[in-house]
């Protein structure tokens, strides 16, 4: 059982996730997840609003079957399959965490002091998840995609707009971490 | 049944990316601190395994599940969405460690508080809705 309970390799993880992107495309669909945040900004009456939500949300159906399934994989996944030596981070990266007042994961896959209960008592932290959520929301509809329609199912076509979104990524990324992380714990 | 297969491929997805722990904030920050390999591996891996998957598939011309060639839409022309839209999704990414994939799965996992995750998430997209004739793409 541990193979399925402990961290796995990247080699074998990366090949999957490039295999769930390839059986979309044998059946015709394209790989994307933000898209999903559309159609449920569709589904919800947003058309009302803005022309760009009216879009035919039956045809993303299969979209949010993934995203059911994806919902019952990580269920499984963390109540069936976890193992107390799972995120084993580089012990500099903790120590680095610890300055910024971040609890150690030991096991965990989120850390209490961004996703804990305190976000109900303290509204610095309910801001950071909400706005962390519209960048990425915001980000990827501009963008045109996200990590899965840009960097892994648009860079395996070769198309250089997913390329440039993927640099930008990064560079986003980059800027956050190292510089605005700090400021924020 | 027709339905089932797009159940299935997101349960795996759901699994691979949570075993991965690609799902996780701390992988995340991991990486854009270059203290792991471990994501550059996933993510080369998983491009390395498409690319050369979808050569293969365009060289000998094989054919989809509807007896259609494989086809992969282009993506619209444009510089300055991908660009300054990648950045503000990288800012996001870093911040809360989740793209909209690893939202839903959390969320499924039991990690309710993502949920103010996903409502941000959907505001964003609404707003780009409201907004995006506005922008430059």
């Amino acid at each position: 059982m541990d193979i399925f309970t402990h961290t796995w390799h990247w080699a074998i993880s990366g090949f999957l996730i490039g295999v769930i992107m390839l059986s979309l495309n044998y059946f015709g669909k394209v790989f994307g997840m933000s898209t999903n945040l559309r159609t449920l900004c569709t589904m919800a009456g947003a058309g009302k609003f803005s022309d760009f939500f009216k879009t035919d949300w039956k045809s993303q159906r299969w979209n949010l079957l993934v995203v059911v399934g994806a919902m019952i994989g990580g269920f499984i996944a963390t109540h069936y399959l976890h193992d107390d030596s799972n995120v084993t981070l580089n012990p500099k990266t903790v120590a680095q965490l610890e300055k910024l007042h971040i609890d150690a994961p030991n096991g965990k896959l989120l850390p209490d002091a961004l996703f804990g209960s305190e976000v109900f008592t303290n509204p610095k932290i309910l801001f950071i998840l909400i706005l962390g959520g519209f960048l990425v929301g915001f980000g990827s509809r501009y963008a045109g995609g996200c990590t899965s329609g840009h960097a892994i199912a648009g860079t395996s076509n070769l198309q250089i707009q997913s390329i440039k979104a993927m640099i930008g990524f990064f560079i986003g990324g980059l800027i956050m971490s190292h510089f605005i992380l700090p400021l924020i714990f | 049944m027709k339905a089932l297969k797009y159940l299935i491929i997101g349960v795996v997805f759901g699994i691979v990316l949570t075993k991965s722990e690609a799902v996780s904030w701390y992988r995340i920050y991991e990486m854009f601190q270059f203290q792991s390999f471990h994501m550059y591996g996933i993510i080369m891996v998983a491009i390395g395994t498409g690319v050369l998957s979808i050569q293969i598939i365009k060289r000998n011309q094989w054919k989809n599940s509807k007896g259609a060639l494989f086809f992969i839409p282009p993506k619209e022309f444009g510089a300055f969405r991908y660009w300054i839209g990648g950045l503000i999704f990288g800012l996001g990414w870093a911040l809360i460690g989740a793209c909209p994939g690893p939202i839903f799965i959390l969320l499924g996992s039991g990690f309710f508080t993502v949920i103010f995750v996903l409502i941000g998430a959907l505001l964003g997209t609404f707003t780009y809705g409201l907004v995006k004739d506005k922008l430059p793409h």
